[in-house]
């Protein structure tokens, strides 16, 4: 058995590393490690609660409206309060466009360009893959930088700017919407929409909505003569990208975009081998043994303290090991769609695997399904109603805040004492999805999803590991915070 | 000009604001302005030992470089045997970031602080510092950092500080631009290195929320639209930078976005000494005088132009919309 340490994994926000027991020419272990430790819950304690929204977006440069809607939310529930209808409205449209700018960097950026590889280079397809989406040059790069630097022009009129805005309360928001400030955000969607209908699809968002399962797909996919989803469908049937790199863990989700009344654009709970189970917070545990921090098994992250502790015997990451009912949970775009039932993603996971290929396509068939949202919850704001409320603190309260962000679920749990921050746990979506092992010795969902992949015991690592590996999006400041 | 970026305790929110450079394709831009990314952690293609081998080469000497930007702050921590050991984050095999970064400093020919916690610790070093974060070259407020009060770069320039949280994507662009071409000189900095071409400005320049400001009209909640100075915290009159007149993501500041400037360019901004969205204040009066005014002028001024306050403005000042237009005058009777 050989030990292979692949790293640092650039192209994924934040710092990684992973580390491979070779045999035989394939993977018989993996552990991931997150080598870089920063101590926001240690810097939070103490402070006004409040203060938290100036603190937890600064976690993460790529999540941070995410992060910002999660301790609003946490605010908003130890007050004891919900915002006004506009003010929910706002929430969804902030986080909406940081999660879709999130998807579109991750599939142009970071996922993509790996196509482009030397080891590909013999391959039919190389030629038209690699000049569209090579790193830095390729075309589509650029057309994807410019689209996503229009869009995230939304964030000026929604959120002041982008990334780190205090906009995002748990009464609502700061940035109340003029009749002609929606005009022109309906313009920038519509922008948006363009480009995703010419470049991404070539075809209209309703039409890859409406996709209700393989033969659609494949229907739609023998007329379509353009577009980056062909292109990328192309590449997953010849390289098998739909059974590669599969966690066999539960998919997670903790229900994304609030409607109201209880509602959610996708609804939340836990996939599991098909059925779907209702999502219960009190089952989330985290587990220290196998992180360097003080402490072993698992705690309620509202019991927890976080006290780091480099050189702890056996721990090989500062990421901790989220656990649901002692579980370990995939999180992200392909959990949200398999947990609200979407019949195409539905479809292909149970014929072909939620792997590499299934997660991907997942998130593109997100831009398919919330840029309509967007631009219906455009149509209800309403100018003249209001769109922020006070939310009081007493002196001693819990609040819990769950959102999903681009990549999957994200909790923030927050005790207030005397007034002031008394505890503050964060578990992020790559905190479920890179988690180490847990004192039973469980791998986490990434650890698992590397699990045989052929693998040399010299030489260069082959771009299957790094499709794996960049499959999940992860991001790894909001992993260990 | 060869440019390497390095992330270190950061966010990595300094890249993605300047992603979202509006002005043209950023590479493009860069490539006209003779700049060269041989690596950059979001955008490179290299991964893995083969980014390694290329940031050896350049920290090893064995190839030559010319701008090196640095994002996050520098973790000393923990410290082992009295020495910091930077294992609070590894890049490559166990080895601390730190002394990648200094390795890298010490062969470049320009070295670029990337946004305030890589200029002076910034957020990371928030509370009681947990990671023993600090910038390159000031730790806080003071000089000394981890290259030391003395480093200066081959041509006579201390680090600069592209500091904000995170710096605008034009700040970053125009700074690089500027090094690349020699036209950024020690005069073009200010005292806390920060290029003179956004630090010399302050953020109240420009604010819509002037005339509020003027006569003291203040907003009492989030999402009003009078002054936040009164009594929610901003403090734009004394923060260095020129977000109210060179626009965030197409047209937003944080003033527009309706929350208040918390000086995120300047050191030490993260521990303001109090909760962020309040104003303090002594005998009703806010302590955080704006930059240069004295302080019984100030006082005087207030107290005078809030007795001048016109219902209207006073009136606007605690709504979320417009309630009172300005009157219609006509010239002609
Ligand atoms: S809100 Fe801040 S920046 Fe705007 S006018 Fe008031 S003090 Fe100046
Ligand atoms: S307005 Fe103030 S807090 Fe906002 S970006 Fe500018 S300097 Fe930073």
């Amino acid at each position: 058995m050989t030990r292979r340490v692949v790293g640092p994994f650039n192209r994924v926000e934040g710092d990684l590393e992973v580390m491979l027991d070779v045999e035989g020419g394939h993977v018989a272990a993996a552990f991931v490690n997150s080598p870089l430790y920063r101590g926001f819950e240690q810097i939070l304690e103490g402070k006004t609660p409040l203060d938290a929204l100036v603190f937890v977006p600064r976690i993460c440069g790529i999540c941070s409206v995410a992060q910002s809607a999660a301790a609003a939310r946490a605010l908003a529930d130890a007050a004891g309060i919900a915002p006004p209808r506009n003010g929910r409205l706002a929430a969804n449209l902030t986080l909406a466009v940081e999660n879709l700018a999130d998807h579109l960097t991750h599939f142009y950026l970071f996922f993509m360009p790996d196509f482009a590889a030397a080891e590909y280079a013999g391959a039919s397809w190389y030629a038209e893959v690699s000049a569209q989406f090579r790193a830095q040059s390729g075309k589509a790069q650029t057309e994807a930088l410019a689209a996503r630097a229009r869009f995230m022009q939304a964030m000026g009129l929604l959120a002041g700017k982008w990334p780190h805005t205090l906009a995002v309360q748990p009464g609502g928001t700061t940035r109340p919407l003029t009749e002609s400030e929606i005009f022109r955000l309906r313009r920038i969607v519509r922008e948006f929409r363009a480009f995703l209908e010419a470049r991404l699809f070539a075809a209209s968002l309703e039409t890859i909505a409406g996709l209700d399962g393989q033969t659609a797909l494949e229907r739609w996919r023998k007329q379509a003569r353009a577009g980056d989803l062909r292109l990328f469908l192309q590449l997953a049937d010849r390289l098998d990208l739909w059974s590669l790199g599969q966690s066999g863990a539960r998919f997670l989700s903790v229900g994304a975009y609030d409607e109201g009344g209880g509602a959610f654009l996708f609804a939340p709970g836990v996939w599991h081998a098909g059925t779907v189970l209702p999502f219960a917070p009190h089952q989330v545990s985290e587990d220290v043994s196998c992180a360097r921090y003080v402490g072993g098994k698992a705690q309620r992250p509202a019991e927890e303290r976080t006290v780091p502790r480099y050189d702890k015997p056996g721990a090989y990451s500062w990421c901790k090991a989220p656990r649901l009912d002692g579980e370990i949970c995939e999180t992200g775009a392909l959990a949200r769609q398999l947990v609200d039932g979407q019949p195409l993603v539905s479809d292909l996971v149970a014929c072909r695997g939620a792997g590499v290929g299934a997660r991907v396509l997942a998130r593109l068939l997100e831009f398919a399904r919330v840029v309509p949202a967007l631009e219906r919850w455009l149509d209800a704001c309403d100018p003249d109603g209001p769109w922020c409320m006070p939310a009081p603190l007493a002196e001693n309260c819990l609040g819990v805040g769950f959102v999903e962000a681009a990549r999957g679920a994200l909790g923030h749990w927050l005790t207030v004492r005397h007034g002031l921050i008394g505890g503050y746990q964060i578990i992020a979506p790559t905190t479920w999805n890179f988690s180490p092992r847990d004192a039973d010795g469980q791998p986490g969902a990434l650890e698992r999803a590397l699990v045989g992949l052929p693998v040399p015991e010299q030489g260069t690592i082959p771009a299957v590991v790094h499709h794996v590996v960049r499959s999940f999006d992860p991001c790894m400041v909001c992993t260990v915070h | 000009m060869k440019l390497i970026w390095l992330q270190s305790g950061g966010c990595g929110g300094c890249t993605l604001s300047w992603l979202g450079y509006a002005h043209g394709p950023l590479l493009e831009v860069l490539a006209e302005a003779g700049i060269e990314l041989v690596w950059h952690p979001s955008l490179s293609a290299a991964s893995g030992d083969e980014a390694l081998a290329l940031i050896e080469a350049y920290a090893s000497g064995a190839r030559s470089f010319d701008i090196l930007c640095v994002e996050g702050a520098l973790l000393r921590g923990p410290w082992l045997d009295q020495l910091p050991s930077g294992n609070f984050h590894c890049f490559g095999g166990g080895k601390p970031m730190l002394d990648w970064v200094l390795r890298l400093a010490m062969r470049a020919r320009h070295v670029v602080a990337i946004g305030s916690c890589a200029a002076f610790g910034g957020i990371t070093a928030a509370g009681g510092n947990p990671t023993d974060a600090a910038g390159l070259q000031h730790d806080g407020e003071i000089g000394g950092g981890v290259l030391g009060p003395y480093f200066r770069d081959a041509v006579g320039l201390p680090v600069v500080n592209v500091s904000g949280c995170p710096p605008h994507p034009d700040w970053i662009t125009e700074t690089l631009a500027m090094l690349a071409q020699g036209r950024l000189t020690a005069d073009g900095l200010d005292e806390f290195g920060r290029p003179r071409f956004f630090a010399d400005r302050l953020v109240h320049h420009g604010c819509p929320r002037n005339e509020y400001y003027e006569f003291k009209a203040g907003a009492e909640h989030p999402g009003e639209q009078g002054c936040l100075m009164e009594n929610l915290g901003c403090k734009g009159t004394q923060a260095h930078a020129d977000c109210n007149l060179r626009l965030w993501n197409g047209e937003g500041s944080c003033l527009r976005g309706g929350f208040p400037c918390i000086r995120c360019t300047e050191p030490e901004f993260e521990e303001p000494g109090h909760p962020f969205n309040t104003t303090p204040k002594v005998a009703g009066i806010p302590i955080g005088l704006p930059a240069d005014m004295p302080k019984a002028w100030f006082v005087a001024l207030a107290a005078l132009s809030k007795s001048a306050t016109p219902p209207r403005v006073k009136e606007n000042a605690t709504a979320e919309r417009l309630r009172r237009a300005p009157s219609v005058k006509r010239s002609k009777k």
